[in-house]
């Protein structure tokens, strides 16, 4: 009985690691400008009607002195439209600090958040970038959800944005 | 003298048709889409030909009605008037949108002294004594007329944007700091609460400098008062409506003018 519940233990430990998940890449590429500030980013999954199926990362200046940081996060237009203004900043597990110029991945599982549970449909990623004094862009890659078998999709910034990779895994 | 001149010639754009008048009134917020909480806009009020030069006459800051989301009243700050434009900043903290109003309610009058004519404005109790004795071919108008903008920190609301039901008013069905490119959106004209059907609608994108014609865009109520664009471009585009009819309150004017303008922020995509 007891080898029994340690086994069942054993497999309820391991199935989240079997879970479906989503492996991203965002190139924020090297700028060669008078005055360069770090981009805003903001990443999210939308529905087929615009709606926000999760928030999955929004890089702001959080250490600016007296919230002037989030005075900036409406530049991210799309993402404040859609989602940010109903927000109340930080957002626990999604917000976090601008990042300097790179590839940055981040990994994202099924049933955790901030992914959660996505309900099977046709969604975009979207990742919009802003930057003081600077451009914005926004990239969207449509995806549909689960997958089959492992799934590569990418999408290629101009300005702001530089390569975004989508790995989407069963 | 001067002042009285000015004002003057501020009820004459204010109330006159949007096609037969070069000067429009019009108030410009430094954003109409915020976030953070100790966010200001600095606002700019005046009376132009060109959308948006201060070229002509400031705006009358006393005629300056501030709603803020909870639907209290709020004070400008660091208000002045200057040659062409008038300007105040006002603080945003609360989340939702604030509907900033320049509100005419008042008394238009022409009349002849000794063959010479003269126009007043004022209040309706002043008609009396400001009106000398001897005045003749006196013409009396009430003006009741709204100039607009709105913005908004954080999720549009409405608790700003209850109509008072007296002359031309804007009722929102897209919210007003909600405009995109491409996308359409649909306003109600309300004329003493009621729908205003059948009833010109212009907008005019901003920076008319820069451009050779109007570019305005026509539209007309329907029989709910309502009225929809579908925005071009991106930009401040300046939308008004006038209208005129003979329910004045004080039996000495004949006509009441009404006029109805808003400034609104179109984003691009």
């Amino acid at each position: 009985m007891r080898r029994l519940i340690s086994l069942l233990l054993c497999v309820t430990a391991i199935a989240p690691a079997a879970a479906a998940d989503l492996n991203l890449t965002v190139e924020i590429p090297t700028l060669k400008v008078a005055e360069y500030h770090r981009p805003y980013v903001a990443v999210w999954i939308e529905r087929e009607d615009h709606s926000v199926a999760a928030n999955l990362a929004v890089w702001y200046d959080m250490k600016k002195a007296d919230g002037e940081g989030t005075k900036w996060l409406k530049d991210m237009r799309q993402w404040w439209r859609r989602s940010g203004r109903d927000q109340t900043m930080p957002i626990d597990g999604v917000s976090g600090a601008t990042r300097p110029a790179g590839q940055h991945q981040l990994r994202f599982t099924e049933g955790k958040p901030p992914l959660g549970t996505l309900a099977p449909g046709h969604y975009e990623l979207v990742v919009e970038a802003a930057r003081e004094v600077g451009g914005r862009e926004a990239q969207r890659i449509a995806f549909d959800w689960p997958v089959k078998a492992p799934t590569h999709l990418s999408a290629k910034g101009t300005d702001e944005l530089g390569q975004i990779n989508l790995d989407l895994n069963p | 003298m001067k002042h009285a001149f000015v004002r003057a010639a501020l009820c004459a754009a204010l109330v006159l048709p949007a096609a037969a008048q070069a000067h429009k009134m019009w108030m410009v917020p430094s954003a109409t889409v915020i976030s953070g909480d100790d966010a200001w806009v600095t606002v700019d009020a005046a009376v132009s030909n060109d959308l948006y030069y201060p070229d002509h006459f400031p705006a009358q800051l006393d005629q300056l009605v501030i709603t803020a989301p909870d639907g209290t009243t709020v004070k400008p700050e660091n208000a002045a008037t200057g040659k062409y434009r008038s300007t105040f900043d006002l603080a945003v903290p609360q989340k939702g949108t604030y509907r900033l109003a320049l509100v005419n309610q008042g008394l238009f009058a022409n009349y002849e002294i000794d063959g010479q004519k003269k126009r007043w404005r004022g209040k309706a109790d002043e008609l009396k004594s400001a009106i000398p004795a001897n005045a003749k071919n006196v013409q009396v108008s009430e003006m009741s007329s709204r100039v607009e903008t709105f913005v908004t920190q954080g999720t549009p609301s409405d608790g700003a944007l209850k109509p008072t039901n007296k002359g031309l008013e804007l009722v929102p069905v897209t919210k007003p700091n909600d405009l995109m490119v491409g996308e359409k959106a649909t306003f109600q004209l309300l004329l003493d609460g009621k729908p205003a059907a059948n009833l010109k609608v212009a907008a005019i994108n901003g920076a008319t400098r820069y451009r050779n014609a109007q570019d305005e865009m026509d539209t007309t109520t329907d029989k709910e008062g309502k009225f929809s664009f579908t925005w071009p471009a991106a930009g401040m585009y300046w939308v008004n409506a006038s209208s005129e009819d003979d329910k004045t309150s004080v039996k000495e004017a004949k006509q009441r003018r009404l006029g109805y303008t808003a400034t609104l922020e179109v984003l691009p995509q």
